[in-house]
């Protein structure tokens, strides 16, 4: 990255400050894709190194934050960190091949270099949740941003009360992190796992994640008290989700849902994210659920 | 803020001194077949082409400071790796002379998103930074409501502001290069009847709008009315072309594209101005489309114009310049819209 030429005459009292340095906004860390592990029929786990050794340490990222990726001539695209904060800049994306972008990726082979930008947005307050009984309920790719909180957490297991993961997809083929599932489990994880149409080999639960976490909640279980939630998946899935998550008890501010937006910029300036006006980059795309409530046409 | 008058004979004197910049003014682009003349902002060479007398321009000053496309950076790709490189296209230093109130309130807006916020827009901020402005006062014209936007008159933004008092123009003079620039034109202090001359400009401008929304407690009647029938009224008028942001002076809403070199040796990123009507504005890949139909895109546009923005930066984005409804296929205007929002809230009480 290097800048090819000095900035233009200036006005008197209006000096360029900090931060308005082009190569300051429309950066590109080098990273390279060491890793590529195929998932399903259509997403693959991406483990890619930033280069600069020194920036790789340096990087920080809090869980659900995303970082945006590009790839010179193709295209830039948000995405979900997947991977646990304490591995800095040694990062795991998990990337659906669906549009331009992804689908190229589809076709790289690792020790190819992108570009990353970021990482950018809100993220789950884990620190917050520290003493409290978790339940993560994910709907299809919804798993991806919440493999974040969700490995922060295992990695300091001993701070947290229950830890319940709810995770539903459309088909058992389309179930992401399977070869993690038993790891999860042995965390003290109480990991329930449906399919909307299961297959021959299928003998888990059939139907959707919201029975599952009626369930779960029956008998009068009160969440008002050391409960948080994270959320997310297809739009439909929040409402009924998070109503029951309300009828338990749960107040609005210990409730998490990560929302995901076409982004052009991710740094709250092209507009494309935003619901209602609010821009998902910068006020999500982690938001609790009263702000979610507050903005119109969120979910 | 200092007050100069400097006597209209002497104005070429002015726009002689500034030609070191490259000039942007009005100018006379068409005439309708009525007669009704057509202006727009382009590059002055001779003094003769300004049009210090224009009622309104077809598009706002935007393109100088957000161009509707412009090159965000250039890659050089070799075998796996590549190299970035960035620019902030701002090489000539601008001058622009003769911009109404309103567009530069437009641009004071633009800067609170673009450069008073998390990571400020490189490129706007050199184009801002290095372009000198010179104000001019205006007649309302028949679309304006600026007046009721709090956008008539401005504070600051801008270099000098002239308005006509007759024989001269008194002179709002804002910055040190206005002054040094002023000193060299044969202006002279205001005298007490200067200053009311001003006042009567002010208070003849102020009598002169016809256009006027009452946008009282706008924000809260936005959400109330979030469901009303209304808006799907002005959704089937609405074509969803996007002239409306295409002409707004603050319309800053883009999108990013990707181009390779036919050679492959090379690789460019540009953006260009988008608008949040077209339909696929909010489109995320896999084909889920967040605002599929018109009227919900006509609608935050509204939201975002003049409830989102005052959330955020206690304005709103609109600065009634009217552009918007002149130029809109459908006859949509900003006025009209308001209103019926309005008096969807009101109800029978």
């Amino acid at each position: 990255m290097h800048r090819p030429f000095t900035p233009p005459l200036m006005h008197s009292g209006r000096e360029q400050r900090p931060g308005e340095d082009p190569a300051g906004f429309e950066y590109s860390y080098m990273a390279e894709i060491t890793n590529i592990y195929p998932l399903t029929a259509t997403e693959k786990l991406y483990q890619i190194q930033l280069c600069d050794s020194s920036l790789r340490r340096s990087f920080t990222f809090r869980p659900g934050q995303f970082v945006m990726l590009e790839l010179p001539g193709i295209g830039e695209a948000p995405f979900s960190i997947s991977s646990s904060p304490l591995r800095h800049g040694d990062i795991e994306l998990c990337i659906r091949a669906v549009g331009n972008l992804t689908g190229f990726l589809d076709r790289v082979k690792r020790g190819t270099q992108v570009g990353i930008s970021g990482p950018f947005g809100t993220s789950f307050p884990v620190e917050e949740m520290e003493g409290g009984d978790m339940y993560f309920v994910a709907g299809g790719l919804g798993i991806v941003p919440l493999r974040s909180p969700l490995c922060s957490i295992l990695e300091s297991r001993s701070r947290y009360g229950e830890v319940n993961l709810i995770y539903g997809a459309n088909t058992p083929r389309k179930l992401l992190f399977t070869y993690q599932y038993d790891a999860w489990r042995r965390f003290d994880i109480d990991l329930q796992i449906t399919v909307d149409e299961p297959d021959a080999g299928w003998d888990g639960h059939v139907g959707f994640i919201t029975a599952i976490l009626e369930k779960k909640l029956a008998g009068g279980r009160s969440l008002a008290h050391n409960a948080y939630a994270v959320v997310c998946g297809p739009p439909v899935m929040f409402r009924y989700v998070c109503d029951i998550l309300t009828e338990a008890g749960l107040p609005m501010q210990r409730m998490f849902v990560s929302l995901e937006r076409r982004m052009h910029c991710g740094r709250g300036k092209c507009c494309r994210c935003n619901i209602g006006s609010t821009y998902t980059c910068l006020k999500g795309p982690v938001f609790d659920y009263w702000s979610v409530m507050n903005l119109k046409e969120a979910i | 803020m200092l007050f100069k008058v400097l006597p209209k004979y002497r104005l070429q004197a002015l726009f002689d001194a500034l030609s070191s910049r490259r000039i942007i003014g009005p100018v006379e682009k068409a005439r309708r077949p009525d007669g009704e003349v057509l202006y727009g902002f382009d590059a002055i060479c001779r003094f003769e082409d300004l049009r210090l007398d224009y009622t309104t321009t077809t598009h706002s000053p935007k393109k100088f400071f957000l161009p509707h496309r412009e090159v965000l950076a250039t890659f050089s790709l070799s075998g796996t790796t590549w190299e970035k490189m960035v620019d902030d296209n701002a090489y000539l230093p601008v001058a622009f002379f003769g911009m109404h109130a309103c567009d530069i309130n437009a641009l004071n807006k633009l800067d609170k998103v673009m450069i008073d916020s998390s990571y400020p827009n490189p490129y706007y901020a050199a184009k801002r930074r290095s372009t000198f402005i010179i104000g001019i006062d205006c007649v309302p014209q028949p679309q304006c409501f600026c007046r009721s936007m709090g956008a008539d008159t401005v504070l600051h933004g801008f270099d000098m502001f002239l308005t006509d008092i007759g024989g001269d123009y008194f002179v709002e003079v804002q910055s040190a290069e206005a002054y040094e620039l002023l000193k060299g034109a044969g202006t002279r202090d205001p005298s007490s009847h200067d200053h009311a001359l001003f006042m009567k400009k002010g208070d003849m401008k102020k009598a002169g709008f016809s256009c006027q929304v009452d946008a009282t407690d706008l924000t809260k009647i936005l959400d109330m009315e979030f469901q009303a029938e209304v808006w799907l009224d002005w959704g089937k008028k609405c074509l969803s072309c996007g002239t409306c942001a295409n002409v707004c002076p603050t319309c800053y809403c883009y999108g990013v594209q990707e181009y390779v070199d036919l050679d492959l040796r090379g690789a460019l990123k540009e953006m260009h101005l988008y608008s949040c009507n077209l339909i696929d504005f909010a489109e995320v890949a896999g084909g889920h489309n967040f605002r599929p139909e018109s009227h919900t895109r006509l609608k935050y546009r509204f939201y975002h114009k003049h409830r989102g923005f005052v959330e955020a930066f206690e304005a709103s984005l609109c600065v009634g310049c009217g552009r918007c409804g002149t130029a809109c296929l459908a006859g949509i205007t900003v006025p009209e819209v308001i209103a019926s929002v309005r008096r969807e809230a009101q109800g029978d009480a």
